[in-house]
């Protein structure tokens, strides 16, 4: 570090969490083959224009980071919010109002065509 | 759906200050220390009060006439020292992680009895907000007790080298007898587990004896005297029973043992009340009139409605008194000498290693306190109390209670503290002064926030002169403390 001087314990360990980070960043690519570092690594992996790289309905973006590229339509992508989330989006109610609303869609990978619209 | 936002920087919690003409920073969510340069300052001040995307940030910096290269590396180093982050909120620090519910004793405070010779008028024992509940129970504790504690401190010290027994009060010497057995027993079973043992005492010093000193400076048994200072004070609240002042006695048994005791530090522990807070006078007499070696000050733990305890105007004069005391402590320091000024001393300690507390003290984690009936509690000052028992020496700790004790007493638990910088050294305050003061072991000391803040801001400004002037000095108070 050249512009932060650890004078405590705590600070010095920062520092050495920072110096191994600045050497993992200077370190040639080849020496990077065991890290995992999600897609920053170069050259960045293909990634089809129109596929999302995870499947989890509603939280999808597309190769360029927006939603505009998705081959399926956000308004069907709320299951993921329905099923797993805590929080509170305008997705079915399926406590009170709507919940049946994914009994027909037993596996999110085949069945999310079978997720219908609500218009409260 | 998902909204595309440029990410913006933020600054994360610190606390900035000044020493040596330098400028510092304490960073909250770690408890670090750092000097920062005038690249630093830069970014946190374009920082304060606004979140810049990383293109704004650098484009600022490069217009005060750095390179683009300049400028990016010092946003990525401050990035990676998580003084700076990315995101879309405020970042605050996380609380730091509970300690593992099978954290290792490392100490018992064995009240060796709940008698007491004197009749101090503020004790929080005895006083009026005393929250023991003794009747019916054993005023001494028994040999077998007290051994049964030191196998409990050996089986729940797992994994650790050494363990402290602390012998406490009432009136520690009132059972000076069961000392020298403890001490043997504990000696040999610790031998026998393979750990090394510590000891320390309390006492009010008005029954030692020559024999007595003999034996704790053998032992090394570090000791503690409560006392207030010079006669006057002393003999304000420190009374016997029929009203005496207790000055007189202790004084030549002060001497003796200061003279004799020559294995361990000894420390004088000073209670300050209204009216008896004039903290610099009482260093004087203590220190170079009596000799102590450390003085340590902490005002009365008390309701807010009793006549001795100090009002936050009091607080005030004895803050002044306070940095007055630790200018002097550094004016030492700087000479490589030691001062004796407790309450600076500890704090520095801190400082040094960067604690980042999970609950104010080690009070039901590592420390307990043992009753003479043998009782747990999560230290001395519950000891007796049957509202704050925590399980028996003989059937162990009640991992329910600590559990809720610790639960309540977690510094994430205590809503006030969230956007306190000196959270990580205070963590709320004494468990025991909030009981007292609040009905509830996990409320903040709110009493004392603005008065700790300011404290912890007069011993970080100290530190940062000794790191700029004379950082030996720290080195080897980290090694003589043990923090290295």
């Amino acid at each position: 570090m050249k512009h932060l001087r650890p004078i405590n314990k705590k600070a010095k360990r920062i520092e050495e969490a920072v110096t191994q980070m600045e050497e993992a960043a200077a370190a040639p690519a080849s020496d990077l083959e065991e890290d995992v570092v999600a897609l920053q690594q170069q050259p960045r992996p293909h990634v089809p224009m129109g596929c999302s790289l995870s499947f989890s309905p509603g939280w999808e973006v597309d190769a360029g980071g927006g939603t505009a590229g998705l081959c399926q339509p956000v308004e069907r992508d709320i299951y993921d919010c329905y099923v797993t989330c805590f929080w509170p989006v305008q997705v079915p109610d399926h406590v009170n109002y709507s919940p049946d609303w994914a009994s027909n869609c037993a596996t999110a990978t085949k069945d999310w065509r079978n997720l219908d619209l609500v218009f409260p | 759906m998902t909204v595309m936002q440029a990410p913006a920087y933020r600054r994360g919690e610190y606390h900035g200050f000044e020493a040596a003409g330098s400028d510092f920073l304490y960073l909250v969510s770690a408890g670090a220390i750092f000097e920062i340069d005038e690249d630093v300052r830069a970014v946190l001040d374009r920082l304060d009060g606004s979140a810049l995307t990383h293109a704004a940030l650098l484009k600022g910096l490069i217009e005060d006439g750095r390179t683009a290269e300049d400028a990016e590396e010092i946003i990525v180093e401050l990035r990676r020292a998580r003084l700076i982050h990315l995101g879309h909120g405020d970042a605050l620090a996380p609380a730091p992680e509970a300690p593992p519910a099978d954290f290792p004793l490392q100490a018992l405070v064995l009240n060796v009895t709940n008698q007491c010779n004197l009749a101090c008028t503020y004790c929080y024992e005895f006083g009026a907000d005393k929250i023991a509940t003794p009747a019916g129970k054993p005023k001494y504790m028994a040999l077998d007790t007290a051994k049964a504690s030191v196998d409990l401190l050996i089986a729940e010290a797992v994994g650790r080298q050494a363990v402290h027994i602390t012998f406490f009060g009432g009136e520690t010497l009132m059972n000076f007898r069961l000392l020298r057995d403890v001490v043997d027993y504990a000696n040999a079973a610790t031998a026998a587990a393979g750990k090394a043992i510590t000891y320390s005492l309390t006492t009010n010093a008005t029954l030692l004896t020559p024999e007595i000193v003999t034996f704790l400076s053998d032992n090394r048994i570090g000791v503690t005297v409560s006392m207030d200072g010079p006669p006057d004070m002393q003999d304000r609240h420190r009374v016997f029973k029929n009203g005496k002042g207790s000055y007189a006695v202790i004084e030549p048994r002060l001497r003796t043992l200061i003279a004799h005791h020559r294995t361990r530090a000894i420390t004088a522990r000073v209670t300050l009340t209204e009216g008896n807070s004039d903290v610099i006078r009482i260093f004087r007499h203590l220190k170079d009139d009596l000799g102590f070696h450390e003085v340590g000050f902490a005002p009365v733990t008390t309701g807010e409605t009793r006549a001795y305890s100090i009002d936050a105007d009091g607080m005030d004069g004895v803050l002044a008194q306070f940095n007055q005391l630790a200018e002097e402590w550094l004016e030492y320091a700087l000479r490589g000498e030691v001062h004796g000024f407790t309450n600076v001393s500890e704090t520095i300690s801190e400082l040094i290693a960067g604690v980042n507390k999970s609950h104010p003290c080690g009070a039901g984690l590592g420390l307990m306190g043992v009753s003479p009936s043998g009782d747990l509690s999560p230290c001395h000052r519950f000891t007796d109390a049957d509202t704050h028992v925590m399980g028996h020496v003989s059937s162990g700790i009640d991992r329910e209670k600590q559990g809720a004790f610790l639960g309540k007493g977690h510094v994430g638990a205590k809503y006030e503290c969230q956007s306190c910088w000196a959270r990580p050294l205070c963590a709320g305050g004494c468990h025991h002064e909030a009981f007292v003061r609040y009905g509830d072991t996990g409320h903040a000391n709110l009493h004392y926030c603005d008065w700790i803040r300011q404290w912890t801001d007069t011993c970080l400004r100290i530190y940062g002169v000794l790191a700029v002037r004379n950082p030996a000095f720290l080195e080897r108070f980290a090694e003589r403390k043990g923090l290295s």
